[in-house]
């Protein structure tokens, strides 16, 4: 069974955004940039299922400008076979995303497709659920634990109330939780290896994908602050404060 | 034009969350109808015709809506998509795996996680794990939209008089199956839609530590909750989680113990009505969201906060 990796170029999560001064946007320049934290947890997942004997070759998938080669070796100095560049220097919103990766699977033609359940930096959470949407394919979201069974794929969610276990039919794709693995760290040796493995590169176009953007930005903005509070010097004054103050027990 | 909110629910009650995406629904320059898929729920409708402002309840009753599968569920949205303008619901973990799906198969974008409604079209949501702000327009004719719950109040549940209609189910896709679930139990109030939430960090240190969190939790009739940092060390389960990749939290009081407070956990409670922190780093971050902070260390601070709020 091949799998599909999809890693996004995503702002580093120990940074902190900010807006852009006339409001256009958020603030990318000279910010650190690294894979999707859920994305790496996704790349080591397929990795795995590979090292089980269960998943043949791993492609992996990222669409955005030039420096998404970057993301694309970093996966495969974690350990996959090759990557798929679509390159953009336009914003892809998530539909749009979903129709190049669908674009990608029709090439392809893998049998599990895993994306991060969501970027950390628009937060949208939708690229994995609108790609089953496309190809009409079975979904397994937020992931912690995924088993190949034949031709089914065991799944069990991080869902509000604790976890659901659901099965599904393959080919499928699974969107990674926190908890479906603790991604590996990549070894010098295997970021040379990485530089040899063949990574092809496509334009929107060429996969036949109008990548127009949907939603419009109007403007972007801090959000209104917390004022600051006090320190409390013990957990007297905390509770005269909550009690008394704050009205709150 | 009409909206249609896609209620959640588990086949015998109303999940509370319906009744804030009802609210941003109740916005818009329209009325609104609801969608209630399920098996057996007659319970469920009956409850969401009493939900203030509702025009009509549709009802799709079948075994394969028992459990809210999105490989069901979205093509039935979408059968019944033709007659709205906008479709909502809340951003619970149901609500995240189908909205997307739905979006897709109408060929139209969704707004993710709205806390706020400018106008028909346009929409305020946050990125960046909060950080920003944005405010985006929708080109597409069909607004779909998942609402997230702390951003509006909830609607009341009784006084409207709305007319129950039942739907045509489509067919079973025969894609996935549900098989189980494990939920906690617990006594003790849900995260979501706690008045009083305290929760723990890794400065716990284990998952046995957690116990004193309960304790305080337990006295002030709380819920409790936890940082991605100590989710990820496996001291608790990661229903707990509350930040930018967990819950998201506006309680009136949010009690943050031995968290750091990380971007990411900011990002899930810094809309608490009244913050506290007790940590034994006085620059933690933290402190700087919170109303009230105690500095010191929690192993000796928070027993000492349990004798004191016993009295």
């Amino acid at each position: 069974m091949k799998i599909l990796v999809a890693v996004k170029r995503a702002i580093d999560y120990n940074v902190k955004a900010r807006p852009k001064a006339d409001g256009s946007g958020v603030e990318l320049a000279n910010v650190k940039m690294s894979m999707n934290p859920f994305d790496e947890i996704a790349v080591e997942e397929a990795i795995r299922l590979q090292e089980a004997g269960k998943a043949g070759e791993i492609v992996a998938v990222s669409i955005g400008p030039a420096a998404c080669q970057e993301t694309l070796r970093t996966a495969m100095a974690m350990g996959a076979d090759r990557g798929v560049l679509v390159q953009s220097d336009d914003e892809v919103q998530p539909l749009a995303v979903a129709k190049l990766l669908k674009a990608i699977v029709d090439r392809e033609q893998p049998g599990l497709v895993i994306c991060g359940k969501q970027a950390i930096d628009d937060d949208s959470n939708q690229t994995g659920q609108m790609l089953a949407g496309l190809l009409g394919w079975a979904q397994g979201t937020f992931a912690c634990n995924v088993t190949p069974e034949g031709d089914t794929l065991a799944v069990k969610r991080e869902v509000d109330g604790g976890l659901q276990s659901i099965t599904l039919k393959l080919p499928a794709v699974v969107t990674a939780d926190l908890r479906l693995n603790e991604p590996r760290y990549v070894k010098l040796p295997n970021i040379m290896k990485a530089k040899k493995k063949p990574l092809d590169t496509f334009a929107p176009a060429d996969l036949g994908v109008d990548i127009t953007p949907r939603l419009k930005t109007v403007k972007v903005a801090e959000p209104a602050a917390r004022a600051g509070g006090v320190k409390v010097a013990d957990v007297q004054e905390l509770v005269a404060k909550l009690r008394n103050e704050a009205k709150v027990i | 034009m009409t909206a249609l909110v896609i209620a959640e629910h588990n086949n015998q009650s109303l999940n509370a969350a319906t009744l804030n995406a009802v609210a941003a629904a109740s916005q818009l320059s329209g009325g609104f109808d609801l969608l209630i898929a399920g098996h057996n729920c007659g319970a469920v409708a009956d409850a969401a015709a009493q939900v203030a402002g509702v025009g009509k309840v549709l009802v799709a009753d079948a075994p394969h809506y028992a459990h809210a599968l999105a490989e069901n569920l979205a093509p039935l949205v979408v059968s019944l998509a033709g007659n709205y303008t906008h479709l909502l619901t809340a951003s619970t973990t149901n609500g995240k795996n189908v909205m997307p799906r739905v979006a897709a198969m109408l060929d139209v974008a969704q707004l993710s996680d709205i806390i706020g409604v400018v106008s028909d079209d346009t929409f305020v949501r946050p990125i960046y794990a909060g950080n920003v702000l944005s405010t985006v327009q929708s080109t597409d004719g069909i607004k779909v939209i998942t609402v997230r719950t702390t951003g509006f109040d909830a609607v009341a549940a009784t006084g409207g008089a709305g007319t129950i209609e039942a739907v045509a189910a489509q067919a079973d896709a025969g894609l996935s199956t549900f098989v189980g679930e494990e939920l906690t139990k617990s006594s003790r109030p849900e995260l979501a839609a706690a008045d009083i939430i305290v929760s723990g960090g890794r400065g716990l240190g284990s998952a046995e530590n957690f116990a004193i969190i309960e304790k305080l939790a337990d006295l002030l009739g709380a819920a409790v909750g936890a940082s991605r940092a100590a989710v990820d060390a496996g001291y608790v389960p990661n229903d707990y989680q509350v930040g930018q990749t967990g819950k998201c939290v506006a309680p009136t009081l949010y009690i943050a113990v031995g968290i750091s407070g990380a971007i990411q956990h900011l990002a899930g409670m810094k809309d608490s009505k009244v913050i506290v922190a007790i940590n034994k780093d006085e620059e933690a971050p933290i402190f700087q969201v919170a109303d009230y902070g105690l500095v010191g260390d929690l192993f000796k601070e928070v027993p000492a906060l349990c004798e004191a709020l016993a009295k």
